[in-house]
C-alpha cells in the first residue's frame, strides 16, 4: 500500500543492496537494552561454556585474552529497523572458543546467556565457519559499557538481539530452546534478510 | 501476552481520525484500526510507510491509549530532527490518510496483569507515552495500586498529557506525580529543578509507602541510564528494572 505523500528519504543512496527490506541506514551506534547497563569489571569477568548443566571450561579475563583473536568487519541490522554498515570488532571466534574446552558439536542449539540475566538462542552452525564471535573490541577500543563491555556475542548476519551483550556463558542444548526475547513474541532464528522479526513471521 | 503472540501479528490498514498537538515537538493521532485488537498497557505497533518507488520505511510506536475494545489507537509522535516517519506524520499526514500497521507487540515493557505492589514510572519526554497507557489501564480499571510517575522534561510546555496528569494526582490519592524540569524553574514548589538522580528517586520512593517490585524507565539511552543508577542508587533491585530506549 503507497502511503499517500510518503517520499522517503529519497536517493537511496550507495549499499542500498546490503540493507535488508523494512531497514533503515543509521551512522550512529542506537543502544536498546531490556533493563540496567550492568557494571562487569574486566578482573570480575568469567566466561563458561556448558553442556546442559554442566560447566566444561571457565575462563578468566586474561586466560580469554590468551585464546586466538580475529578481526571482523560487518553490516548490523536491529529488528527495531536500523542497519549500520561495516562496523569493525575483535574477538574470539566461537570456534576457537571451543577448540580450547575440547569441543566439537556436543548439541546443535546454544542459548547465550548474559550477565543481567538476559539469554538467546542461536542454532550452532551459525556459530560455527567464521560467522560469529564473543567481541572485545569494537572500532578498535574496547567495547563500551552500553554496547555490551567487556564483552558481547557478535552473530552479525541475524538480527541484532541474537548478539547478546555481556555474554558470560554459551549453553549447549539438545533442543532449540527459545530465550528472552524468543518467549516473549521475538521470532526464533531472526533472519534480517527474511524479516523475521516476530514469532512466525 | 505471549499467547497473543503465538500467531502472526498480520498488518493491517487503519485511519487517522484526529490529530493533536500535544506539545511543541509532540502530536497524538488517533487511529481507528481495520482489525481492532486488544493490547496490554506498555505495547508497541509497528508503523510502515511506503513511497510510490516502492520504498518503505518502519518504526515501533508506543501506544498512548489503554487496551479498551475500540477499534481507535492513540500514538502520541515527537518530531525528530532526522525522523523520515515522525517528520512524515506531523508535516504531510493529515485526519482520512491510511497508514499501515502491526500490533500489538512486545512482551516485556507490560504492565502486571495483577498489580497489587508498588509500581514505579520513570519517563522523559515522548517516553511517557507507554507510561502514559499503564496509568490510563490502571485508572480504568480503577486499580488503586500505589503508582509515582517522575517525569522529567525541559520545560513545564514540554510535559505530554500534562493536564491529565495533573487531574489523576488530584482524584487519586494513590497515585503520586513529580516533575524533574531541567531548563527552567519548576511551577510547583514540589517538583524538582534538576536532572533526576538517586536522591530525588528515594523521596519518591518515600511516597509510595512500600517498595516498589515493578519499575518501568522509558527515554533516550542516556536518560534511562542516568534514571537507572538513580534508582541502583535508591536501593532498588536491578532485576525489578524494565526499561525502554529510543533506538537512536
Amino acid at each position: 500500500m503507497v502511503t499517500r505523500g510518503f517520499r522517503g528519504r529519497g536517493s537511496g543512496g550507495d549499499g542500498s543492496n546490503r540493507i535488508p527490506p523494512g531497514q533503515h541506514l543509521v551512522e550512529n551506534f542506537p543502544v536498546l537494552s531490556a533493563g540496567p547497563t550492568p557494571s562487569v569489571e574486566p578482573s570480575d569477568w568469567t566466561f563458561t561454556v556448558k553442556i546442559g548443566p554442566k560447566p566444561v571450561k571457565v575462563w578468566d579475563w586474561s586466560a580469554f585474552n590468551a585464546l586466538p583473536k580475529t578481526k571482523m568487519t560487518r553490516d548490523i541490522h536491529c529488528v527495531t529497523s536500523w542497519s549500520k554498515l561495516d562496523t569493525t570488532w575483535e574477538g574470539v571466534l566461537v570456534e576457537d572458543i571451543l577448540a580450547d574446552a575440547g569441543l566439537e558439536r556436543p548439541t546443535d542449539f546454544v542459548l547465550a546467556h548474559s550477565y543481567d540475566g538476559y539469554s538467546t538462542n542461536v542454532p550452532l552452525a551459525d556459530l560455527l565457519s567464521g560467522k560469529a564471535m564473543v567481541a572485545l573490541n569494537y572500532a578498535g577500543k574496547p567495547l563500551p559499557r552500553d554496547h555490551g563491555g567487556p564483552a558481547r556475542l557478535l552473530v552479525p548476519h541475524l538480527y541484532f538481539w541474537k548478539s547478546a551483550k555481556w555474554v558470560n556463558a554459551l549453553q549447549f542444548t539438545t533442543r532449540d530452546e527459545a530465550g528472552f526475547w524468543e518467549l516473549r513474541g521475538y521470532h526464533m532464528y531472526g533472519d534480517p534478510w527474511r524479516q523475521q522479526r516476530y514469532t512466525n513471521d | 501476552m505471549t499467547e497473543n503472540l503465538a500467531q502472526t501479528v498480520p498488518w493491517q490498514s487503519c485511519v487517522i481520525t484526529e490529530i493533536v498537538q500535544q506539545t511543541p515537538g509532540i502530536k497524538s493521532f488517533f487511529l481507528r484500526l481495520s482489525k481492532p485488537f486488544a493490547h496490554v498497557a506498555g505495547q508497541h505497533v509497528d508503523v510502515r510507510l511506503t513511497a510510490p518507488d516502492g520504498y518503505s520505511a518502519m518504526r515501533s510506536y508506543s501506544i498512548a491509549s489503554w487496551a479498551i475494545s475500540s477499534p481507535t489507537i492513540e500514538l502520541a509522535i515527537e518530531r525528530l530532527p532526522d525522523g523520515e516517519v515522525s517528520q512524515f506524520f506531523h508535516d504531510v499526514a493529515v485526519i482520512g490518510d491510511e497508514i499501515e500497521l502491526r500490533g500489538p507487540l512486545g512482551g516485556h515493557f507490560l504492565w502486571p496483569e495483577l498489580a497489587i505492589e508498588p509500581v514505579l514510572l520513570i519517563g522523559a519526554g515522548s517516553g511517557l507515552v507507554p507510561l502514559m497507557a499503564m496509568i490510563r489501564q490502571r485508572r480504568a480499571l480503577s486499580q488503586v495500586v500505589p503508582t509515582a510517575l517522575l517525569l522529567s522534561a525541559r520545560t513545564a510546555e514540554d510535559v505530554l498529557f500534562s493536564e491529565e496528569l495533573h487531574s489523576v494526582e488530584i482524584s487519586d490519592p494513590a497515585f503520586v506525580l513529580a516533575l524533574a524540569i531541567t531548563r527552567e524553574k519548576p511551577i510547583r514548589a514540589s517538583d524538582y529543578a534538576r536532572r533526576i538522580d538517586g536522591v530525588m528517586v528515594k523521596e519518591i520512593l518515600a511516597q509510595l509507602h512500600g517498595k516498589p517490585t515493578q519499575v518501568f524507565v522509558c527515554g533516550s539511552n542516556g536518560f534511562v541510564n542516568v534514571a537507572t543508577d538513580g534508582a541502583l542508587l535508591a536501593g532498588l533491585d536491578p532485576s525489578i528494572i524494565k526499561t525502554e530506549r529510543y533506538g537512536g
